[in-house]
């Protein structure tokens, strides 16, 4: 098959448009139908990204499946996984269903929510998969509007306001990525990402508005997409917008906001700032480290005094972005392969917590923390579960949290041991706020009249939960399963980042002398 | 000559109808005949936009270099022509159920149409003010075509008013420029200016940019632009905003390149400062309006910013870029005014924003097509809005104008408020009564989603109107 990454990318767009065109009606069956035709066409479209899986070669560490045709402004369609981007493509394939079965309850506009959530599985398979950077833009950034309907027209009370912030907050930070991309195209005359991975940006440091840029073009390349994927991942101060976000967005919502659309930030990091500016990255390196421990010291004290539980899930997503931000500009092998690590266990942990609030909050209709409490007396299922993904979010050793937490810490400790120690602290806070969200909520007497008819979780939930829990587990206590298929792609891109320095070092020298 | 009156026949052709159908409407039923008239304006206009976009070939130069006919003008004219048609079928439900639709409406639009194609293809700048004030003068009438009213003839006068200004401050510029280069044709301005812009030229430059300023509405000359597109009828609104706009640009363009092709840097910065104002002026003012139509007023403002971007880089790109993005911009504009005609209650127009309220709930297929292309307008991947977006910024920074692309991104989050203000409206409201109803014209309806599509399948290969722009900057610019 020589278009399977186009047939994954665009089957759910496809099923979205049937549905558009050929589901007419509100009533009982036609909801039906729309949600089996969602998880029928995510569960085909997992099923198919399961081919590139196994046929994918770890020990190929260029791209592979590429597809490449024409396009308009001199641009190409150009599609291709390298050891970096097919697992991401593999945790949102594989979310995606399990997002759809969590919706089964919504019962406002199903066929709407279903197409959206369609749609929105196209893009995000589509930044991961794009090799081009006009191509990868118009993924990354069309995102945007299905999650902009989704938390709009399906969210909370203040969900008007949560979904403007979200849609301005991240388009004021990738607009200034795309003048970027135009520079570099008008700098290497391509757009295509295999190309511009190879492309020497100009290091020379030159004086703008009065001020010295160190590192010259790179530098002003990589703030520009800086201000994207900071915002995207969001990094401390700028990540404001997804508390909000995040407590007003539907359960499904927020599962794919946490699980996958915040990877697209890390992902970016990965692939352009290391990849195609390593001076600039050098140079802003020590500045990005900084500003990784203060999130997650920061956001780990913010989360501790919540009261609304998505909230404090929600900040406890920062903290663990931090940990992702400062593995990749570690930039060595652990660092790089620890925060790809991070992000795919983080998607299953935090998707995961996000459920586990949406399992109470369906019965309740409460996200308070202090509304519940004790609930291990009628749902002792869910109460394992939680605690099962409580520890590991807390990154408790023998599930995926700790591995990535691990070697993150142990990178950065080779580069800069002050961030190190300041980001072990955030370890411990993260387990004061997580295990206390958990005693309060689910342990200790029974004693709120609302809950004592509350009931466990149905086969339907536990059968959402099963495939998270076994991969959680899977890879905390065999990490392996990633690692062999991340190590020679990232082994390869710190090499090329390593040279990159060296060689710009060198001819710094050169002109000093 | 006779080879002359050839290259010039569509225009002929275009004011003979035009006459034809006034001395014919008058002695015979009148405004009875308007429909009928009006149907057969859109098809002539169909016709002739068809035989100059597949016919025509080479450059083609009439009565002693006053009239180009080239590939840039013909790139121009078939847009004008076809969204001139487009908007005069969009306008006969509504005109006629609201007793608007006289005679004359088809054929001032046509001789509007025939002033605009003398612009597109002046070569001298008495051509061009033939042309220009030819589409002026139309263009007057019509704004105040529903005659009882205060606000259209509010909106007529107005016009009229401010454009005789700019039209002064236009001829005044052009008799500097007479002056100091010693001819009108622009073949011979450009040889002067080339070896060196005097001062008496500059000046007349500066003066002509502010009249075409004015034209496409461009900050600081873009005061009459609101009120006009509220007073006039909306299918009239719906005109000024595309097929004029397209005619302006392109003229602004062609005396650019044409007469000030050798002297980029003398007015680069002046386009470069009308292009920032406009973009972040019909950025911030469109944030406070409730009338529809209003926004939209503004949203063009800020659209010719970006136009003008293109033609700030002073490149072929540059022109390229603009005619991509008017083309665009023009589709687009088409497939909002078809929905704002749609906006009724109990047979009468609505213009308030918030009667769109929950619009999704009843109309799903019709709010769904302008919320495309709202993203569209905004700019938002992976409509076609963002690649006309994407155009002029690659020109800007290839030109040398980093810092006009820069604010130019900007601008476009700023105006993605407003758009996205609609969305709210259509989407997150909460089910209350009905306050739009009827609307159901199959014309309406099927510019609509047409107009959407393009804006969805228009990305795969931007139906060939990039290879066709390329090849009219490319014969604009040389």
């Amino acid at each position: 098959m020589d278009n399977l990454l186009s047939i994954v990318i665009f089957m759910p767009a496809l099923a979205a448009l049937i549905l558009a065109v050929f589901l007419r009606g509100e009533d009982e069956a036609a909801q039906r139908n729309a949600k089996w035709v969602a998880l029928a066409t995510t569960g085909i479209t997992f099923i198919a990204s399961l081919f590139i899986l196994f046929e994918f070669d770890p020990n190929d560490t260029g791209f592979q499946f590429v597809e490449e045709g024409e396009w308009i402004m001199g641009l190409t369609y150009k599609m291709g996984v390298d050891g970096i981007s097919v697992l991401f493509v593999m945790l949102t394939t594989f979310i995606m269903p399990l997002v759809i079965a969590a919706s089964w309850s919504v019962t406002d506009r199903v066929k709407e929510y279903m197409i959206a959530f369609l749609l929105l599985e196209t893009l995000m398979l589509g930044v991961f998969m794009a090799l081009d950077l006009v191509l990868f833009y118009l993924f990354f950034e069309a995102g945007l509007i299905p999650m902009f309907l989704i938390i709009g027209i399906w969210g909370g009370a203040n969900r008007i306001y949560a979904s403007f912030k979200f849609f301005l907050y991240t388009f004021l930070g990738s607009v200034l990525m795309l003048v970027a991309m135009v520079g570099m195209y008008a700098d290497a005359g391509t757009t295509d990402i295999e190309a511009l991975l190879n492309h020497q940006f100009g290091t020379e440091a030159f004086s703008l508005l009065g001020m010295q840029v160190v590192g010259g073009m790179q530098t002003l390349l990589f703030l520009a997409f800086f201000a994207s994927f900071a915002v995207k991942m969001p990094m401390w101060p700028v990540h404001t917008w997804l508390p909000d976000a995040h407590v007003q967005a539907p359960t499904a919502g927020s599962v794919v906001l946490a699980a996958i659309l915040l990877k697209l930030g890390g992902y970016g990091f990965i692939r352009f700032s290391i990849g195609m500016f390593p001076v600039g990255s050098d140079v802003m390196a020590p500045l990005v480290l900084w500003m990784s421990a203060i999130a997650i010291v920061y956001t780990s004290l913010v989360a501790l005094v919540q009261e609304d539980m998505k909230k404090l899930i929600a900040y406890s997503s920062v903290a663990h972005m931090g940990f992702v931000t400062m593995g990749i500009f570690a930039a060595n092998q652990q660092g790089i392969d620890g925060a790809i690590f991070q992000m795919l266990s983080h998607g299953f942990i935090s998707g995961a917590l996000f459920l586990c609030v949406g399992v109470i909050y369906d019965r309740m209709h409460t996200r308070d923390i202090d509304a519940y409490g004790g609930l291990v007396n009628r749902m002792p299922a869910y109460a394992l579960v939680f605690m099962l993904f409580t520890m590991a979010n807390v990154g408790l050793p023998g599930t995926s949290g700790f591995v990535g937490e691990f070697l993150t810490l142990m990178a950065v400790f080779q580069v800069n041991t002050w961030v190190a120690l300041v980001a072990t602290s955030g370890v411990i806070f993260s387990a004061a706020y997580a295990l206390w969200l958990y005693r309060r909520v689910v342990m200790g007497d029974l004693i709120k009249e609302s809950l004592k008819s509350i009931t466990d979780m149905s086969r339907r939930e536990r059968a959402i939960f099963a495939p998270l829990v076994v991969m959680t587990i899977l890879l905390g206590v065999y990490p392996a399963l990633i690692l062999d298929i991340i190590g020679p792609s990232v082994a390869a891109l710190v090499t090329q980042y390593d040279t990159a320095l060296a060689a710009a070092e060198a001819a710094t020298q050169f002109a000093g002398n | 000559m006779s080879a002359d009156l050839t290259i010039i026949l569509p225009e002929i052709l275009l004011a003979v109808f035009a006459m034809l159908g006034l001395v014919v409407a008058v002695y015979t039923t009148k405004d009875g005949m308007a429909s009928a008239l009006l149907w057969a304006t859109a098809a002539v206009f169909i016709a002739v936009g068809a035989w100059i976009g597949f016919t025509g070939e080479g450059t083609n130069v009439a009565f002693n270099g006053m009239f180009v006919e080239d590939a840039f003008a013909r790139f121009a004219k078939v847009t004008i022509l076809l969204s001139a048609a487009a908007v005069l079928l969009m306008s006969e439900g509504y005109m006629t159920s609201r007793g608007l639709l006289r005679f004359e409406y088809p054929m001032l639009v046509v001789l509007a149409v025939v002033g605009m194609m003398m612009m597109v293809s002046a070569g001298d700048l008495m051509a061009l003010y033939m042309g220009l004030e030819l589409q002026s003068l139309a263009l007057y009438v019509v704004a105040s075509l529903r005659r009882e009213s205060v606000k259209s003839t509010e909106a007529g006068l107005k016009y009229f008013v401010l454009g005789a200004l700019s039209s002064g401050l236009l001829l005044y510029g052009a008799s500097l420029v007479y002056g100091y280069a010693g001819t009108t044709l622009f073949s011979g301005i450009v040889q002067v200016a080339e070896e060196g812009v005097s001062l008496g030229l500059l000046f007349g430059l500066v003066f002509l940019m502010a009249g075409f300023a004015f034209k496409v509405s461009a900050v600081p000359f873009h005061m009459w632009t609101p009120d006009v597109y509220e007073g006039s009828p909306t299918p009239v609104t719906a005109f000024f905003a595309t097929a004029p706009k397209i005619a302006a640009m392109a003229l602004f363009a062609r005396v650019m390149h044409d007469a000030f092709g050798g002297a980029v840097a003398d007015w680069q910065q002046i386009m470069a400062m009308l292009s920032v104002l406009s973009m972040f002026l019909g950025a911030f003012a469109a944030i406070g309006q409730t009338n529809i139509k209003r926004l939209m007023a503004f949203s063009s403002i800020a659209h010719m910013g970006y136009a003008l971007m293109g033609l700030a880089a002073g490149t072929v790109l540059g022109v390229q870029a603009m005619l991509v993005y008017m083309a665009i911009y023009v589709t687009m504009n088409i497939g909002t005014f078809a929905f704002i005609l749609m906006m009724e209650k109990d047979g009468q127009p609505v213009v308030d924003i918030a009667s769109l309220n929950m619009y999704a709930k009843r109309e799903p297929g019709k709010a769904l097509a302008m919320l495309v292309l709202l993203f569209s307008l905004a700019g938002v991947p992976p409509m076609l809005g963002f690649f006309g977006k994407l155009y002029v910024l690659r020109a800007a920074y290839e030109g040398g104008l980093a810092w006009l692309a820069v604010a130019g991104v900007i601008a476009s989050v700023i105006g993605a408020y407003y758009y996205l203000r609609i969305v709210f409206f259509m989407y997150f409201g909460d089910a209350d009564e009905e306050r739009l109803n009827g609307g159901r014209s199959p014309v309406l309806y099927v510019m609509l989603m047409a107009s959407a599509l393009i804006m969805v399948v228009g990305i795969i290969n931007m139906l060939g109107v990039e290879g066709a722009a390329a090849a009219a900057a490319a014969a604009l610019v040389n």
